[in-house]
């Protein structure tokens, strides 16, 4: 601290923030890199001026007085510039000299987070490192089935369907009668959940789709993504390239006076439309995009002004109950293109999801519903409601299976589910564990993030700045001269890569339990947990 | 694996034909207990078709019990085959008081009944008699319907045979289902046990089901009171045969689309694309995932094969028209019919159902690829 410093309640040392920087004055060429390159200022060139005592073992001589200057880095303290131990530094520094380092106590500074009375806000997800998805193991290997299926040699059918179901029953009357009978998609069972053209950089949201693209056209993995709420480039929208994306719709609205001007000249429909109620991360709070990121570009394709924060409302204003909107938008959107693209709900998982889901149970347009578990990350929100607000989504998902079963209606209204789908890793077993809990597929948004574009985010804190378009991998960043750093190209190859292998894991999950030619949806007899309370909350097995 | 043998023929047979068939097939078998399906049946049975038949095991309180139950119901014994054994059963048999084989008078109020009616009710019966038996463990009821008879068993099968004597003249049949059992669980409960039925339609298999929860999760909430109780994981595929030929009103040619459904590509390249298509997505529960051979046996006393998507498992037909057998093993059938052209034998492969009808003339093949038969 400088002498001339105040100390104020919130004047905070370098011990009480959460990241510390560690520099290392032997290795540091001064090259200023990592200064130039910090999102946040957080460090800066610092003075240093330090008095050395020399004294001689010859009493004779009188002990001598030096003052040197020498030049570091200098750590700032003032919340406002806080370190968010993004670790930029430490990629661009030639000589491994500086790093961030984790606190190792609950840090000082979340008490002063709120200076003008504003809480926190930032991007990321819920900082808690659990999963109870990683607590479920696959515990019926089939020993019986001699010869046993093979993940590399035996044909396997991984697809799931997005829409709307009929009875076998009613399927073949209508298929009699020449009814109407629902679209459904034949799909991948891991989607790319809803991340905004506006959310995201350009240039990641030109790498998905490429890597979507080549996923579906050369691989024949009809992989779909969603496109979040913020509209779709128009391009993309007249592209026959359409037909991967499913588009979504939220409270704000946005984006979709382009989407609706631009149907008489599809070429292709969507894969079909996400009605988005609620997200995981923040339950029960709109949709933002602060101001920092509404460039021109945005504005134009969103039809708002420039450089304005766009909150969505938490709910659909022009409707005055969660049934009518639901029917009525389901309605609505099914017309909009000739019945001939599934209209699926998204809702953050809550106690009251059973009550949602009966009411598409009766609803013959409602395709689906897609629940965003607790774990769900985001672009902007309060931390109140990222760490705070949610319910899990393995309950979630095993209730509103096991009710749908009840009423026989299982197959009818297929279940996808996202939150914390691979949030230590394990992309592969979560959505392996989802799916035999009930889901028919599942939703990742920041798994995909982190492993096609290197996001730094991690559930201890770290990063986490996506919300104020500083992005340091230029992923949730509308600065060309930020997200310039993130080439398109390399994003779509690590999206082929990403699914490739999470197709090899799912194979040698499914194998040993000899499953291959259909999904196992609901296959709960081969799940087990170590937790007695979890195991009988999903009926499954207790192990240990 | 369990062995599996059936044999339809124009001539009556002995079920012991099917027994000694099984014994040959016993190498590497534990032989933990048998199932029989007979239909189509000769002897005191032979004139009187549509009397049901109701199968089972009793103990004397049991058999009291049941027939207070059936007289208060007006049903009237037509015949009685009374199975006398001797004191000691063979090793692991338990000792049974009674193995009951009875065709029956339906009661005056079912005259006027149109068949669905009836064939509704008599499930409906045996699943009572199931439940009265289950509360008091007195009796176990394996079949209660016109022209079939079941016999169920733990134990070594020919042992179980011959201490049955089921090679008498009254149980000689045209058409008969057998599985000889491998035992996967200590404790058996005979409902476990395979041949399974349920209003004219029966199957056995080997294997494991391993995609048993979803299917009987589905079949359970059909609201069909029969898709209910399940002790073996293959049970269901005697039900997923019902559902497909009652429920849907689709012929045998389609059970296997949706058991083992083509693939998406296959499909497209399909005469009939766009039913299969939604064939596959509304009965996307019912697929199975192998590895099984299934053997079954619909009302009109046609036999059938066949195997899982991915063919994992033996199974072959042959003879000569008017008699063919079906078996898990070559050797079994070797030995039911050792004087047949066996440049004839057919082993179904992954896409094949092969059929032998009622006329018994010959091995009928549809593949998947085939055209359907049109819809009803
Ligand atoms: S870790 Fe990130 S925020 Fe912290 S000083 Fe380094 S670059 Fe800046
Ligand atoms: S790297 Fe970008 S996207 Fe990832 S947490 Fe940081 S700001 Fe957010």
């Amino acid at each position: 601290m400088y002498p001339k410093r105040s100390l104020t309640p919130s004047t905070l040392s370098v011990k009480d923030l959460p990241w510390q920087i560690s520099w290392d004055q032997g290795k540091c060429t001064l090259c200023g890199r990592c200064t130039a390159v910090c999102p946040v200022q957080a460090i800066e060139l610092g003075v240093f001026r330090k008095r050395e005592v020399s004294t001689e073992i010859n009493l004779m001589s009188l002990p001598e007085n030096n003052i040197k200057i020498w030049y570091g880095i200098r750590q700032k303290t003032d919340p406002a510039y806080r370190c968010v131990g993004c670790a930029m530094c430490n990629l661009v520094c030639p000589n491994n000299a500086i790093t961030p380092i984790r606190s190792d106590e609950i840090d000082k500074l979340r008490f002063h987070t709120n200076a003008g009375g504003q809480p926190r806000r930032r991007g990321g997800r819920r900082n808690n490192t659990e999963s109870l998805l990683d607590q479920i193991k696959f515990i019926r290997i089939s020993m019986l089935t001699d010869p046993a299926l093979d993940a590399g040699r035996h044909e396997f059918e991984i697809r799931t369907m997005l829409g709307r179901i009929l009875s076998p029953e009613e399927n073949l009357l209508r298929i009699k009668e020449n009814g109407w009978i629902p679209p459904v998609r034949e799909i991948y069972p891991l989607i790319i959940g809803g991340m905004s053209f506006g959310a995201l950089s350009p240039n990641m949201w030109e790498g998905l789709q490429m890597g979507v693209a080549y996923l579906n056209e050369e691989l024949g993995m009809p992989v779909r993504i969603s496109t979040g709420e913020g509209g779709c480039p128009p391009r993309l929208l007249k592209s026959r390239f359409i037909k991967y994306v499913i588009l979504q719709i939220a409270s704000g609205y946005f984006g979709w006076d382009e989407i609706i001007r631009a149907i008489p000249e599809m070429k292709e429909d969507p894969c079909a439309i996400e009605i988005k109620y609620g997200q995981g991360a923040k339950p029960g709070d709109g949709g933002l995009l602060m101001w920092y990121k509404v460039n021109e570009l945005i504005a134009a394709i969103r039809g708002v002004p420039v450089g304005i924060n766009l909150p969505s409302p938490p709910t659909h204003q022009t409707k005055y109950s969660i049934e009518e909107a639901v029917a009525k938008m389901i309605q609505s959107m099914s017309m909009a293109w000739g019945f001939r693209v599934p209209v699926c709900p998204k809702i953050s998982a809550t106690s009251t999801t059973l009550a949602v889901l009966n009411n598409l149970a009766r609803n013959p347009y409602a395709a689906g519903l897609a629940i965003d578990g607790e774990d769900g990350g985001t672009g902007a929100a309060y931390n109140v409601s990222m760490d705070h607000m949610g319910h899990p989504i393995a309950s979630n998902i095993r209730d509103a299976y096991l009710n749908l079963t009840r009423i026989g209606k299982q197959n009818e209204i297929p279940l996808f589910a996202g939150g914390g789908i691979g949030k230590t890793g394990n992309l592969a077993a979560n959505a392996a564990a989802l799916i035999m809990l009930g889901a028919s597929g599942v939703q990742t948004g920041k798994y995909i993030m982190q492993a096609a574009a290197g996001c730094l985010g991690s559930e201890s804190d770290r990063c986490n700045i996506c919300n104020i378009g500083l992005c340091p991998k230029g992923i949730t960043s509308q600065d060309p001269r930020i997200y310039r750093r993130l080439d398109p190209e390399a994003v779509a190859q690590r999206i082929v890569d990403v699914f490739l292998s999470f197709d090899t894991e799912l194979k040698k999950i499914f194998a040993p339990l000899g499953r291959s030619t259909s999904l196992p949806i609901g296959m709960s007899d081969a799940l087990g947990i170590d937790d007695k309370s979890a195991a009988d909350r999903l009926h499954i097995k207790y192990v240990v | 694996m369990c062995r599996l043998f059936a044999i339809t023929s124009n001539e009556p047979l002995s079920p012991m034909i099917a027994m000694e068939s099984m014994e040959v097939m016993k190498e590497g078998h534990d032989g933990s207990g048998v199932g029989l399906m007979l239909r189509d049946l000769a002897g005191p049975f032979e004139d009187m078709k549509d009397a049901p038949i109701l199968s089972g095991i009793f103990t004397k309180n049991g058999i009291k019990r049941f027939d207070t139950f059936m007289v208060d119901l007006g049903f009237m014994t037509k015949y009685k085959l009374s199975i006398k054994v001797s004191k000691t059963p063979p090793p692991e048999t338990p000792k049974r008081d009674m193995y009951l084989i009875r065709a029956y008078e339906y009661p005056k109020e079912w005259e006027g009944l149109s068949k669905e009616d009836k064939a509704q009710k008599l499930l409906e019966l045996r699943l009572q008699l199931r439940k009265m038996g289950e509360e008091k463990d007195d009796m176990i009821v394996y079949s209660f319907w016109p022209d079939v008879i079941m016999i169920k068993e733990i134990g070594d099968p020919m042992q179980v045979a011959r201490f049955l004597d089921l090679g008498r003249k009254e149980l000689w049949a045209r058409v008969i289902l057998a599985q000889g059992r491998q035992n996967t669980n200590y404790s058996i409960n005979l409902y476990a046990c395979h041949p399974f039925f349920i209003q004219g339609y029966a199957s056995m298999t080997n294997g494991e089901n391993t995609a048993f929860i979803p299917i009987r999760d589905f079949l359970e909430s059909r609201g069909f009171p029969g898709y209910s109780g399940y002790q073996s994981d293959s049970e269901v595929f005697t039900h997923i045969l019902h559902y497909t030929t009652t429920q849907l009103g689709l012929g045998i040619e389609y059970y296997k689309h949706v058991i083992t459904p083509l693939k998406d590509e296959d499909i497209n390249d399909h005469h009939d694309a766009d039913f299969l298509k939604h064939l596959k997505h509304s009965c996307r529960p019912l697929i199975i995932d192998g590895p099984n051979c299934v053997i079954g046996s619909l009302p009109d006393n046609s036999v059938f094969m066949v195997q899982d998507r991915k063919k994992l498992r033996p199974g072959v037909i042959g003879g000569r028209p008017g008699l063919y057998a079906f078996s898990s093993e070559m050797c079994g059938l070797d030995a039911a019919i050792p004087d047949r052209d066996k440049s004839k034998d057919f082993q179904p492969m992954y896409l094949d159902t092969a059929i032998v009808g009622p006329d018994r003339k010959e091995v009928f093949v549809c593949t998947q690829k085939d055209p359907l038969p049109p819809l009803h």
